[in-house]
């Protein structure tokens, strides 16, 4: 008998009952489209730290209170920001940030619930950040706390239209300010939508915007950016001694942290990977449930059909004909579970995506991968009920009801 | 070369441990010649069936040997015994055994899917074959019935089709009209009567005197062993059981 036969016969025997065969392929198709899945929302992952590292580049220091320990956020304030851009050498420009929600108005539009963003007139060179139009603030506008205002590109956009904003008055909470420049497009990044912003100075944001009323310079975040890569560490440690010393702290064991954007990214991939080995035991594990499936519905298949097989064998039928009849029909299901698996997990991941759910970028690679990994389900787990068929008796299976 | 299809010498089937051996066959010895028809009789237990499930190469004996065709067939394994019930048997059993999925002609074309490839014919001369068999046996208009449109024993003549698609020298029926009315009996005993006198060798099972009085020579099995066999067969295995 050709393999085509074969075949031809172990697809007849799996229509049979297409219910049946359908149900049993739905382990496989969980399991083969979790695998795509699985690696398209952690290639996602990867993809939005890979943004990170782009946006912010790998020479930049990040500034900020130690988590974790109460009250380190009261103690890390502006001045930290002013002596670090005093006393630490081999530095490019320090951006001290702090933000507030507020309600903005300017042109015939209102906006509400804006992020206002106090920095530091080193911002755009600090954040590699240009601008579309006009100019930043300057430093001594930041001390004079003088009320201008720099918009991101789609405030800008959402006020003003095509008009141009340069020597605009806007209205940020209840104070008026100058608009002095428009930031170029950047979009949003690492969940970021820099475009959807207002940058003015920080000392304006102590001033109008703290809600709280003791240590009202309190500063979220100070962005150093270093010379060059190889001063990174020198730079590291005169910044925490500067901070230990202000803070008059053990500098092994800070109120505050200072990271390399490699170290925050460290610790993403770290979390990604531990999502992505669960993920892949989850989807392991589906298919190896659904293998289980196929075997027990082959086995009820073969006990089904034992006088089929019995008369196949009188008629001629070698042991390995029926073993590959039934062998092909677990492969069959296997492989047609693994291609609406493939489909179904094509499609869930560009759902994902669409929906915003979790941004997902498929892996080609898991195609194959996961196609191979049906076959072989398919195989492993038809393999012993196919060997029960070939090695059945054909006296017995003839004469079974 | 002999002139006997089938030479069997001191067959013996034992079944169970050492301590409870039943002999199912006690040492049976027997030749047939080509293009003989012969029925074997005996009562449940005697040991018939085993004695046709081993010369239908469905099973191997425990000791004695089998010539079939000028082939010992005693020491044959699994596989090679596959092949000698595909060229050389045609089987037809009590109960049909059509597969319900498939129309007339693909049930009789099973046989001819587990040729061996070297000796295969082409997919249209199989259905050619096919068609020719059923169309010998009556059934030319019912080709692409299947089996549960048809009567008992329309479905006996497609399995006698599907027994002689293969050509094979020897067929072996098991109580071919045990599933019948009176009517299909007889036109099945006509069918194979006709087969009989085309030249096919014929060993038929049954337990019915009337069925068993169409062959030229009746064995009569009892306790595995063979306690008559000639042509007055059958009358002989009803007399031996009346003296039960």
């Amino acid at each position: 008998m050709t393999f085509m036969e074969t075949l031809a016969i172990a697809w007849e025997g799996l229509t049979l009952n297409k219910v049946r065969s359908f149900l049993t392929t739905l382990g496989v198709i969980i399991g083969v489209a979790s695998v795509i899945i699985m690696l398209a929302v952690s290639a996602g992952a990867e993809a939005t730290i890979a943004e990170q590292i782009n946006s912010l580049g790998a020479d930049l220091i990040i500034v900020g209170p130690m988590r974790g320990i109460p009250g380190a956020s009261r103690t890390f304030v502006y001045e930290d920001a002013l002596a670090i851009a005093e006393s630490v050498r081999n530095i490019v420009g320090v951006s001290a940030e702090q933000f507030s929600t507020q309600n903005i108005k300017g042109g015939d539009s209102a906006l509400d619930a804006i992020s206002i963003l106090g920095v530091t007139p080193d911002f755009p060179q600090v954040r590699d950040y240009e601008l579309a139009s006009g100019r930043f603030f300057s430093v001594e506008e930041n001390d004079r706390k003088t009320k201008v205002a720099v918009l991101g590109y789609g405030i800008a956009q959402d006020l003003f239209g095509t008009q141009d904003p340069f020597g605009q008055q806007i209205t940020i909470g209840s104070t008026r300010f100058t608009v002095v420049g428009v930031m170029e497009p950047k979009g949003v990044v690492a969940d970021v939508d820099y475009d959807g912003r207002v940058y003015i100075p920080i000392t304006v944001v102590f001033q109008k915007f703290t809600t709280t009323a003791v240590g009202s310079d309190r500063v979220r975040t100070v962005y150093v950016k270093a010379e060059s890569r190889e001063v990174m560490d020198s730079v590291i440690a005169q910044i925490t001694a500067v901070l230990a010393e202000r803070h008059d702290v053990d500098p092994s064991q800070p109120d505050f942290s200072v990271q390399t954007q490699q170290d925050i990214i460290s610790t993403q991939e770290a979390t990604t990977e531990a999502f992505r080995n669960l993920l892949a035991w989850v989807a392991g594990v589906s298919l190896v449930v659904g293998g289980i499936g196929i075997m027990n519905i082959m086995l009820v298949s073969v006990t089904e059909r034992t006088r089929e097989i019995g008369l196949r064998q009188a008629l001629g039928a070698r042991p390995w004909d029926v073993q590959l009849q039934f062998l092909l029909e677990a492969i069959i299901l296997s492989l047609v579970g693994g291609l609406v698996g493939v489909l179904t997990g094509i499609g869930g991941a560009y759902i994902f995506n669409a929906l915003g759910t979790m941004r997902t970028e498929l892996v080609p690679a898991s195609v194959p991968l996961a196609f191979g990994a049906a076959a072989t389900v398919g195989i492993f787990f038809g393999y012993y009920p196919a060997t029960q068929a070939a090695q059945l008796d054909p006296i017995d299976a003839l004469r079974r009801e | 070369m002999n002139d006997y299809l089938i030479t069997v010498k001191n067959l013996i089937k034992t079944y169970g441990s050492a301590e409870v051996l039943l002999y199912a066959l006690a040492g049976v010895d027997l030749n047939i010649r080509q293009g003989e028809f012969v029925a074997i009789m005996g009562p449940s237990g005697s040991g018939k069936s085993t004695l046709m499930n081993i010369l239908g190469c469905l099973d191997r004996a425990t000791e004695g040997t089998y010539i079939l065709d000028d082939e010992d067939v005693s020491e044959l394994s699994k596989v090679e015994l596959a092949d000698v019930r595909n060229r050389k048997i045609g089987f037809v059993f009590q109960s049909f055994n059509l597969l319900p999925r498939l129309p007339a002609y693909k049930n009789v074309m099973l046989p001819m899917m587990y040729y061996r490839a070297e000796d295969r014919p082409e997919a249209e001369e199989r259905e050619m074959r096919a068609i020719k068999a059923l169309e010998s046996v009556g059934l030319g208009d019912r080709l692409e019935h299947h089996p549960n449109q048809l009567s008992g024993g329309q479905q006996q003549r497609v399995a006698i089709a599907r027994a002689l698609v293969n050509r094979p020298p020897l067929l072996l029926a098991d109580e071919p009209t045990g599933n019948l009315d009176s009517r299909s009996s007889e036109e099945i005993m006509a069918l194979i009567h006709n087969l009989h006198a085309q030249g096919v060798t014929i060993m038929m099972v049954t337990h019915e005197p009337d069925i068993a009085a169409h062959a030229e020579r009746v064995i009569c099995l009892r306790d595995g062993n063979i306690v008559s066999d000639g042509r007055d067969g059958a009358s002989e295995c009803e007399r031996q059981r009346g003296a039960l």
